[in-house]
């Protein structure tokens, strides 16, 4: 719901304006376990999780894929039980399945927070995203927005679609033919296959990572093909408004999906903010999927 | 084994799809023949059972099943089935195909498919003739297609040479690869890696065609969408030997099913958009599809309580196999008889085995149901592994008694 996000981003916000102070003592999390339950590998999310998990005063826990009983040939489902029954109070999952994250959910106790899954969704990535926008543009409704790149396999165009349609911006899919689903204009998204037509205009760019393992040949030819027509230069840039904002989930490649000068300028791009953003958003998850269990007035079991 | 007692079902509503008869009238049974069926008091020597209320018809020819489940069968109505070589090991050896023809005994009887090809694995022939000598009643090539044309080609005529029906699953296979759903809407929200539906035309088209150059038989197990139906329709009005079957999930389900990420939903060929199932019912109608089948695959808890695009696809069908086709009766997309005989008779044709009739001389593979009995579909009328989009639906049309071989089965 809209205002539910709003509630969030405002939240995370606050978040923002705490970790950029000298002193961070705020340790609500105290006392309480949480798990990050990585069945796929992940470096900046895991991070991102595990730094907003411990300025909270949780006590953090990872999972991952290498030392986990999942390559013994447990099941997905008795990991999720042995989980729960380490009596966890909020669990972070990623997984390499859609809709994975959902069924482990099922069988836990806990707030569960979906860090990725499969092509699915990857809810607190939009989020972030949205909080950045939102500080640099001051306002979402209206804005638009064009994601840019591998939208098949993006977890995270599929995330913004839904949040930033939620919040009223115009949001555009560019990608190759190969790399755009069917169907993607029922998801309320106007598809572009021609790079410099789908930034016209454009107040945001959202990049999305090219993944190695989709360009030899799969999907498209080659990278540098790739980069010809669909990677974001100073010369298609010019095609969208003066002002826009450049972001990028990361990590990037540079000189496939975007231009090394375009990354690094501080006035049109945001990709530093969105890491900082990340933690912001994701330590109002956490704080706000706790409050139950922590019995903070207000919120009721 | 002894010879059964003589039996006499009396009263029942039967209904022979093969020779029309459609009255309520008595059935002698004697040495697991059928011996007569009409108005004559049953004799002194026979035991009576009362079938007053219910149908009689001939037992169920399911075509196309992955298990020979024999309690499945059972509690089914099912009293023949045309069997999957997908085992493991795949049936592609003359051996396997004599062993797997003795699995059901004394439940079902069991009429193996060879596979068409080594391991099922779309390269090399299996000894179809020497398969076909050990009780194969057709070839089939699993739960896939054969990606190779030139090796359907060569399968093709080299069955028609020694007279078997080849079963072929229709989606074009390097399409369909990975995929999990139906592209389109669905998929994309759920993110889940599709395949489009015209794999299953293109799969049908060439097949048609290949058949149509080496005289073949082909039956398609599986027709799922309206450009593939269209092609058979086409085929069979230019008078080509070529068949098309389905399973209930395809006139009864959408892609919407698969909401929430169900594994239960996960079926091969995927569920389609409500327009081909729309396309399915027609078929159904106008005798495009002529066979109807359970495609009993029944999965582990194990390989379905799974990540969607990870768990194994097929659904447990024989137990419900009767009341949800007696959907299609009640939906006015054909008339009981002529559903009886898409679940008997069409497939015993097609096949070359006895079945779908009651005439006298016909072996005694009898099932008897009530049309309006109701029931809700729940694991625990499941023999085995309950795996069914369908649970907790409630449904109407229960088995009440199955014959095989003169043999009193099951009786509810």
């Amino acid at each position: 719901m809209p205002w539910e996000i709003r509630f969030l981003l405002d939240e995370a916000a606050l978040w923002v304006d705490y970790n950029r102070a000298r002193s961070r003592d705020d340790h609500r999390l105290a006392g309480l376990t949480m798990i990050n339950a990585f069945f796929e590998n992940s470096t900046r999310t895991l991070l991102s999780f595990e730094i907003a998990g411990k300025r909270l005063g949780a006590d953090v826990v990872n999972l991952g894929v290498a030392g986990s009983s999942v390559k013994k040939g447990e099941t997905l489902l008795d990991t999720a039980l042995t989980l729960n029954a380490m009596r966890p109070d909020v669990i972070v999952i990623r997984h390499g399945s859609s809709g994975a994250v959902q069924l482990i959910a099922e069988k836990l106790d806990c707030p569960v927070i979906n860090a990725g899954d499969g092509r699915h969704e990857h809810p607190t990535q939009a989020l972030l995203d949205a909080l950045t926008i939102r500080r640099r543009k001051g306002r979402i409704q209206g804005l638009n927005v064009a994601i840019c790149g591998d939208i098949l396999h993006s977890r995270v165009a599929r995330s913004n679609f839904h949040l930033l349609a939620a919040l009223g911006a115009q949001v555009r899919a560019v990608a190759p033919a190969t790399l755009m689903p069917q169907g993607i204009e029922r998801l309320g998204v106007q598809p572009f296959t021609d790079m410099e037509a789908g930034l016209d205009g454009a107040d945001v760019v959202m990049m999305l990572r090219l993944q190695t393992e989709r360009m030899a040949g799969a999907f498209v030819p080659s990278t540098r093909e790739y980069y010809r027509f669909f990677g974001l230069t100073e010369a298609r840039l010019a095609r969208a408004a003066p002002d826009v904002l450049v972001m990028h989930p990361g990590p990037m490649n540079r000189g496939v999906e975007i231009e090394s000068a375009i990354a690094d300028d501080i006035v049109r791009s945001a990709v530093s903010e969105q890491v900082e953003m990340g933690v912001a958003v994701r330590m109002a998850c956490l704080d706000i999927l706790t409050r139950r269990r922590r019995a903070v007035p207000g919120w009721p079991s | 084994m002894n010879t059964p007692p003589p039996l006499c079902l009396t009263e029942a509503r039967i209904i022979c799809p093969e020779t029309g008869h459609d009255a309520t009238a008595n059935l002698m049974i004697e040495n697991r023949r059928i011996t007569g069926l009409g108005d004559a008091p049953p004799p002194s020597h026979a035991e009576i059972i009362s079938c007053k209320g219910h149908v009689l018809a001939p037992g169920l020819v399911d075509a196309g099943v992955f298990r020979a489940d024999a309690r499945a069968c059972r509690t089914g109505g099912i009293t023949r089935v045309v069997l999957m070589p997908d085992g493991s090991p795949p049936l592609d050896d003359p051996a396997l195909v004599a062993f797997a023809r003795g699995t059901g005994k004394p439940d079902v009887w069991v009429h193996p498919l060879v596979a068409a090809t080594q391991g099922l694995a779309g390269e090399e022939l299996a000894e179809l003739g020497l398969a076909r000598e050990a009780g194969a009643v057709g070839v089939a090539t699993g739960r896939s297609a054969i990606s190779s044309a030139a090796v359907m080609h060569r399968l093709l005529s080299y069955a028609r040479s020694f007279d078997l029906t080849v079963v072929t699953h229709s989606e074009e296979p390097s399409l369909t690869k990975n995929a999990v759903a139906t592209e389109g809407e669905y998929a994309t929200r759920l993110g889940l890696p599709a395949a489009p539906a015209y794999a299953e035309a293109l799969a049908i088209a060439r097949d048609i065609r290949l058949a149509e150059a080496t005289g073949a038989r082909l039956h398609f197990r599986q027709v799922t969408t309206a450009e593939g139906l269209a092609l058979v329709r086409a085929a069979r009005a230019r008078g080509l030997d070529i068949t098309a079957g389905i399973t209930p999930a395809h006139w009864l389900l959408n892609e919407t099913a698969v909401a929430g990420f169900r594994s239960f939903a996960r079926l091969s060929p995927p569920l389609r958009v409500e327009e081909d199932r729309q396309s399915v019912l027609e078929a159904i109608a106008d005798g495009t599809i002529t066979i109807i089948s359970s495609g009993h695959d029944p999965q582990s808890q194990d390989a379905k309580r799974q990540p969607f695009a990870d768990a194994a696809p097929g659904m447990a069908g024989a137990e419900t196999l009767l009341a949800l086709s007696l959907s299609l009766v009640r939906e006015g997309q054909m008339s009981l008889i002529q559903m009886l005989a898409a679940l008997s008779l069409a497939p015993a044709r097609r096949f070359g085995l006895p079945g779908g009739s009651l005439a006298p001389g016909q072996p005694a593979d009898i099932l008897v149901f009530d049309e309006n009995a109701p029931w809700r579909i729940a694991p625990e009328r499941f023999a085995g592994h309950a795996n069914t989009p369908f649970d907790s639906l409630p449904v109407a049309g229960d088995v009440r008694l199955t014959i095989k071989g003169g043999e009193r089965l099951w009786q509810a």
